[in-house]
């Protein structure tokens, strides 16, 4: 399995990646840790001429908890998520999410960048960030901008990423509450047959807030306004859970893939959702 | 583009290798070096035969390419022990019949070496998870087990042996 011939740039600053892209335009590729890339190339599913690796650029390293602010640079990767102690702190949901992603070898080098840039229904992030209300910055020719999780997939693959802009960094308000991440896969290393994050704040018995969201029960992650609104207000009982997950259901729409065919997708989904939120209450 | 000078290190010697930005790592180590220790089981990410040691992190040398890794030091398992002086985990695999066919083991040493630095006493639990990446269609994993944990207490008393 040799992939197709390409040009390698190994540029030193976003700048100068920024100007490969610009150069070659939608010949033109980034690779950041290569773990899903590289498989697609070597089928021969990835076409392109220029190959920009990102290793270099240290302006897209590191994780910084701030003033309430989680910002990780797009190169982290998975393995430096979960050894974080600071990240552990702040946002515990993010390790727990990333101990679930395929095995050790490739959480060396996959990185949270491009696990959400991706736009591989498969991937486990994207659900997560949205989960988070995260913000994804994006350097481009025009400058910086910044678009919100929740509003970033379009359709499998489609993102609202232009072709020669670079994903920059994640960043996320410090999340208040209790917190999951449930995942069913076939196999160890395998991705999501269903998989959900869930965040549950309760003050005095009562939920106060809630965000639920969804990872390969579309073709694009599913963040649940429904879901959590059925928690609010409610003191999580059985009868607004199983509420929560009905809503939660209704804003699925799986396909039939060899994960099973869709009724087996909609149940194990159901199981995973009140998982999820059952034991974001229970550390609430 | 066609071929490049990319300056590597394997097993502590530089090496000058000449290869295409496409060349997979798997394919400069097993074809121009001649190092055969890492294996290719899949070719799709998913064995770990192939898994080398990079920079200190394990990597299935099947999905890097020898251009991402240039200015790299690497170690496979030819560089952890040789016949005549082998590694405490090369040595518990042998008296813990931790291989049957052999085409895993080089994988599973190196990638057991690196969670073995990182870790030196990991529990039952720990080394299954740490191996994840690692399969085995021959032992059943049980003495793969058995044979890590054995030498990590090996590793554990030399190290207090020697201070
Ligand atoms: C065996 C195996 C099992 C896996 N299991 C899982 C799993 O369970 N869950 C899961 O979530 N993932 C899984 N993955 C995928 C893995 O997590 C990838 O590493 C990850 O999806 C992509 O990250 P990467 O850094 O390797 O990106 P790359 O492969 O380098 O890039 C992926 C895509 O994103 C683009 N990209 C990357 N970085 C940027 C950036 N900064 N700006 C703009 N575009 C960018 C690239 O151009 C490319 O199109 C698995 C992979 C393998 C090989
Ligand atoms: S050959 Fe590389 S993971 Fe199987
Ligand atoms: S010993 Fe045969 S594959 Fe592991």
């Amino acid at each position: 399995m040799i992939p197709a011939r390409f040009d390698y740039h190994r540029p030193g600053d976003i700048a100068a990646a920024l100007a490969i892209l610009g150069e070659h335009g939608d010949e033109a590729r980034v690779i950041a840790g290569g773990h899903s890339l590289i498989p697609m190339m070597k089928l021969r599913m990835a076409d392109l001429g220029h190959l920009v690796d990102l290793q270099d650029i240290a302006e897209l390293r590191g994780i910084v908890v701030e003033g309430g602010t989680v910002r990780l640079g797009a190169m982290v990767t998975q393995a430096e998520l979960i050894a974080s102690a600071e990240l552990a702190r702040a946002a515990p949901l993010v390790r727990e999410a990333a101990l679930q992603i395929a095995d050790p070898q490739v959480r060396y080098c996959g990185t949270v960048g491009g696990n959400v840039a991706n736009g591989d229904p498969g991937n486990d992030m994207p659900g997560l960030m949205q989960c988070l209300g995260a913000t994804f910055h994006l350097a481009g020719p025009g400058g910086e901008r910044s678009v919100a999780a929740r509003d970033y997939y379009e359709a499998a693959y489609m993102t609202a990423r232009e072709d020669d802009e670079i994903l920059t960094a994640i960043s996320f308000a410090v999340p208040a509450g209790g917190y999951a991440y449930e995942k069913q896969k076939r196999k160890i290393g395998d991705y999501a047959t269903a998989a959900c994050a869930a965040l549950v704040t309760m003050e005095g018995g009562r939920c106060t807030a809630a965000s639920i969201a969804m990872t390969n029960l579309s073709d694009v992650p599913v963040w649940s306004e429904a879901a959590g609104a059925a928690l609010v207000g409610t003191n999580c009982d059985a009868e607004a859970v199983s509420a929560a997950v009905e809503a939660a259901k209704a804003d699925i729409d799986p396909t039939e893939d060899n994960r099973g065919p869709v009724d087996f997708k909609r149940h194990v989904a159901g199981v995973m959702i009140r998982r999820a939120i059952e034991r974001a209450v229970s550390r609430a | 583009m066609g071929k490049q000078h990319y300056q590597i290190t394997v097993n502590g010697e530089p090496q000058d290798v000449l290869a295409e930005p496409r060349e997979l790592l798997i394919h400069t180590l097993r074809e121009q070096l001649r190092i055969t220790g890492p294996h290719i089981g899949c070719e799709t990410s998913h064995c770990g035969a192939c898994t080398v040691d990079i920079d200190g992190r394990s990597v299935k040398s099947c999905t890097v390419f020898t251009a991402q890794v240039a200015g790299k030091e690497i170690t496979t398992v030819e560089g952890l022990g040789s016949p005549d002086a082998m590694h405490p985990l090369q040595e518990a695999f042998r008296e813990h019949h931790g291989l049957q066919c052999g085409y895993c083991t080089p994988g599973m040493i190196t990638r057991a070496y690196r969670l073995l630095q990182e870790n030196p006493s990991p529990t039952e639990e720990e080394v299954r998870f740490g191996m994840a990446g690692n399969l085995c269609r021959c032992t059943g994993y049980q003495n793969i087990v058995k044979a890590i944990l054995a030498a990590a207490a090996e590793m554990n008393a030399s190290k207090e042996a020697a201070e």
